[in-house]
């Protein structure tokens, strides 16, 4: 009972007790007062004595509402109790059923759901007439379809569970797991159920008597006194407000009581995600001044790069730390890392796409010569939306599942190069063309779902084709695919950088892929570089123990295969180093030095 | 078999040809599922409301014409009903009726049934229709500007506020916004009638009192299929094009939120129409919803049963219209399940 020790477990356990004490003592205290007529007070504005007014009898309505209490929740309680005992049995019968009779039963269910949940209450009213019991079975029932769905489920998740397949297999009868296994097992959630639907029964209840279909005269429950309290709503408010805001109060204790039952969700699982989603100040240090000293020949340059992410508990995790790279127009330069060495990252940063809650740093970061630190301007979009291409990981999800092939390969020519219909599509199919696409004038319907990876990451780069791209980063293009489709799409974008001559960023994890595809590779770990190196004398002249690590893991002709292939021994990544917000001036607080291992030939 | 060109190229694997394999495309089983789902269940609406007359205890008759109304009128209204046949040909009689739109006669006022079902249908259908336009309307910006607040990093503050009063309204039922809403734009301020019907003033509330609830939840659904969106991969590539926000916006992302939001939406058009009945009653709105509430009180079986079982048939055809706009608009085969 640990939970209900939170805030907002006190206060769902304070109403509880207020409800409870309503039930018991509520009819002993202000039955009297609400019994009492007296014809000279008659429809007494609130206030002062009769702090909701009194009704046409000169009744106080306070008293009534208060008294009202025990009838509405005795009655939301056995409409709830009917409600939870039949979604209980239909649903633990369905889950021990065979298979047939369980599916039958699952598609009425189902279909009863489908019916608004009004209409089944007011079906089983006629049944029973407009009267307190007629209505509590009528809630009660409308309310099992949904109920033995939850129970259904819930007993299906936990009857798939190993312990109750053991359970099974030594032997165990179906009443036997159901009441040892199954039932013990989901006894919490449907507690947390009960709960929360008793708010909606509650509030289902007014609503029917409020209607003149539930408690009838000389009775009342809140719902009637609301429907009582409407017809004065000109002379006095407070008669139909002060009950409504008693209804209110009472679901919203029920809905505060699920919600404490429930373990990390409801308002403290919202509060927990808004602390993470808050930014630390001192965390986000800025960006180093110093003198801008770039490479001016390159193309793309990032300078010290600085990429981090809120870490949940108010302060940053850095994911890139001091990188530099830049790229000369026309060259292909590799980045090689296992994941989480921030490969990605650097190459999202430097193409501009970061976006928060990343926190990005650098003392250059540009493209030609855009600065991408500032907000571009509309003509720089246009250059970058034409003249940068990427290329992502997945191609199952790259591309916009609700839009044809042909609007999202005309796009740019239409938006940035202001082409017309008919130019744009010849582009997008020489786009298609250019990658190998068969038929590009039909393919241009198609949706992507009807592409398969291959063709689908052939497709983004003949995207990034349709613009004039000086530029393209591709990110991991074919490690989502198989082999052989891996070597048509870096062909393709051999022949795309030839057609072009735009440089290339190629992400991979494969440095034998990498060191033939590149001119330049530069190795990251941990979110730092490691080295960089000449593609083609990369196995004589890396000095870092990860390359040679990385290197030594390629099998090659002269491998000796009678033994294991050597192992990175290192630990995961993952643990990247905390930059303390309380340690934000320093901007190497907390930073691990990576210290070099020997790698361990097995 | 066709044959495909040989293509010189890296073609990849070809789109594979459509063959007959005994088993449906996921549309055309989708259809058929829902088709199946459609007919059991008018079968089910029907047998309800001809077996409602017949699960009330005691004599029904007896019921709604009260304990001092003489024998002969009672034996005479039991004639009427046709109460006395047996069954099976009292099911026939139904449903022979239904199909030439005979719903019978009122056992209290003697009016025909179908013809006050006639006359008052137009209101509620006018009533939902607008509560749904209103929802759907209010639902879309609102779900999607809550989104983006929600992901901006100062949006904090108004992402608790834009949550904290949709939570509110999705908690409060609609009989009570109603009765909140007379309370603040009639009797405060003024500005609007309480009651009625058929001048465009008077329908404000209503429409309101019915849409609100419906609205918040559909924003709700909203804000979380965009976030997912927003987060996707497809919109990154969009974003790497540098199109104009209102392009990413509203040309890559609404589309991909379409489904889940008309799937629910649908759902909530249905409630929404059972919804009609307490704001009816509330507004005092001469729909179908007044008249199911007064024959209910007064044991009108012949006029529950009729307009119980139009109630019904709109549900249906709601979640007719569903399921076909689903198969039309979404490209995709996310109409796998269900």
């Amino acid at each position: 009972m640990k939970r209900l020790l939170t805030p907002a477990g006190i206060a769902a356990s304070l109403g509880a007790a207020l409800l409870l004490f309503l039930v018991l003592a509520g009819p002993a205290i202000w039955g009297e007062a609400a019994a009492e007529r007296s014809v000279a007070d008659r429809w007494a504005t609130a206030g002062g004595e009769h702090l909701f007014g009194t009704d046409d009898l000169g009744r106080d309505i306070f008293a009534r509402v208060m008294t009202a209490a025990r009838l509405s929740l005795l009655l939301t309680a056995g409409a709830t109790a009917i409600g939870m005992v039949g979604g209980v049995v239909v649903g633990l019968t369905a889950a021990v059923l065979p298979r047939y009779p369980r599916r039958f039963l699952v598609w009425i269910m189902d279909m009863l759901l489908a019916f608004p949940w009004l209409l089944l209450v007011l079906f089983f009213t006629v049944i029973w007439g407009a009267t307190a019991t007629g209505a509590m079975l009528a809630i009660g029932l409308s309310g099992i379809p949904n109920l033995t769905r939850l129970v259904y489920n819930l007993a299906s998740s936990v009857s798939d569970q190993d312990y109750v397949r053991a359970a099974r297999v030594a032997g165990a009868g179906p009443l036997r797991v159901l009441f040892r296994h199954i039932l013990p097992n989901i006894a919490n959630p449907l507690l947390v159920q009960a709960s929360a639907s008793a708010s909606v029964t509650l509030l289902a209840f007014a609503g029917l008597s409020f209607l003149g279909l539930g408690v009838q005269a000389p009775e009342y429950d809140w719902g009637r006194l609301l429907d009582e309290g409407i017809k004065h709503l000109y002379t006095n408010p407070m008669a139909a407000i002060g009950p409504g805001l008693v209804i209110v109060f009472a679901g919203l204790v029920f809905t505060m009581v699920a919600e404490a039952l429930t373990p990390g969700q409801g308002l403290r699982g919202a509060a927990a995600a808004g602390r993470a989603a808050v930014l630390p100040r001192a965390g986000a240090r800025p960006a180093p001044v110093g003198p801008a000293a770039g490479d001016r020949t390159a193309l793309a340059e990032v300078t010290d790069l600085t990429v981090a992410f809120p870490d949940g508990a108010g302060g940053l995790v850095e994911r890139v730390r001091g990188v530099s790279l830049s790229v000369r127009p026309g060259e292909i330069v590799g980045i090689v890392g296992e994941s989480g060495s921030g490969k990605s990252l650097t190459a999202m940063a430097l193409a501009g796409l970061l976006e928060a809650p990343a926190v990005v740093n650098a003392r250059i970061r540009r493209f030609d010569d855009i600065d991408l630190a500032a907000p571009p301007t509309r003509a720089q979009k246009k250059r970058l939306g034409t003249e940068l291409g990427f290329v992502f990981q997945d191609p199952l999800t790259s591309l916009n599942p609700a839009l044809t092939i042909g609007r999202q390969l005309t796009e740019v020519s239409r938006t940035h190069l202001g082409m017309g219909r008919a130019r744009a599509r010849d582009r997008a199919v020489a786009g298609l063309d250019a990658v190998g696409i068969a038929e590009p004038h039909r393919r241009l319907g198609d949706y992507p779902h009807q592409f398969s990876g291959g063709m689908r990451q052939r497709a983004m780069i003949g995207m990034a084709l349709t613009g004039r791209p000086r530029l393209i980063v591709a990110d991991e293009p074919t490690t989502a695919l198989d082999v052989t489709v891996q070597k048509q799409v870096l062909a393709v974008l051999r022949r795309a950088q030839r057609a072009t001559d735009a440089a290339i960023v190629l992400i991979s994890h494969d440095i034998a892929l990498v060191s033939g595809f590149c001119d330049r590779v530069v190795v990251m770990k941990d979110g730092e570089v490691v080295e960089a190196l000449d593609a083609q004398r990369i196995r004589e002249e890396a000095t870092h123990p990860y390359t040679r690590g990385l290197i030594a893991c390629l099998p090659d002709m002269r491998s000796d295969r009678t033994r294991p292939l050597p192992v990175i021994d290192d630990l995961p990544p993952g643990g990247p180093a905390v930059a303390d917000g309380a340690r934000g001036g320093d901007p190497a607080a907390g930073t691990r030095t990576p210290a070099p291992r020997e790698e361990s030939s097995l | 078999m066709t044959t495909l060109p040989r293509s010189p190229r890296p073609a990849g694997p070809a789109p594979a040809p459509v063959r007959w394999t005994g088993r449906l495309s996921p549309r055309a089983s989708f259809a058929l599922r829902r088709t199946g789902r459609l007919v059991a269940s008018l079968l089910i609406v029907v047998l309800a409301s001809f077996f409602v007359v017949h699960l009330v205890p005691g004599d029904p008759v007896r019921a709604a014409l009260g304990p001092t109304a003489p024998v002969t009128l009672v034996e005479n209204t039991r004639a009427d009903l046709g109460l006395d046949a047996p069954l099976r040909e009292q099911f026939t009689d139904y449903v022979s009726g239904l199909l030439r739109g005979d719903l019978g006669t009122s056992i209290q006022t003697r009016q025909d049934v179908a013809e006050v079902i006639a006359s008052r249908f137009p209101t509620t259908l006018a009533l939902a229709a607008l509560g749904f336009a209103v929802a759907l309307a209010g639902a879309l910006p609102l779900g999607m500007a809550a989104a983006l607040v929600a992901r901006s990093p100062r949006g904090r503050v108004a992402d608790t506020v834009v949550s904290g009063g949709l939570g509110v309204l999705i908690a409060v039922p609609d009989f009570l916004i109603s009765v909140g809403l007379i309370a603040v734009f009639s009797v405060w301020l003024g500005l609007l009638p309480p009651a009625g019907w058929g001048d465009p003033g008077s329908a404000v509330l209503p429409v309101l009192g019915l849409a609100l609830g419906p609205m918040a939840y559909l924003a709700r659904i909203v804000q979380v299929e965009m976030v997912k969106v927003l987060d996707s991969t497809y919109m990154a590539t969009a974003r790497a094009k540098r199109l104009p926000r209102r392009i990413v916006l509203f040309r890559h992302a609404l589309p991909n939120i379409v489904t889940a939001t008309l799937t629910v939406g649908g759902l909530l058009l249905s409630g929404l129409t059972a919804g009609t009945v307490v704001i009816e009653t509330v507004f005092a709105v001469p729909g179908m919803g007044g008249t199911l509430i007064s024959a209910v009180q007064t044991k009108d079986y012949p006029m529950i049963q009729g307009v119980v079982l139009v109630f019904a048939l709109m549900v249906l055809a709601v979640n007719l219209a569903v399921d076909l706009i689903l198969i039309t608009v979404d490209p995709r085969t996310s109409i796998s399940e269900g």
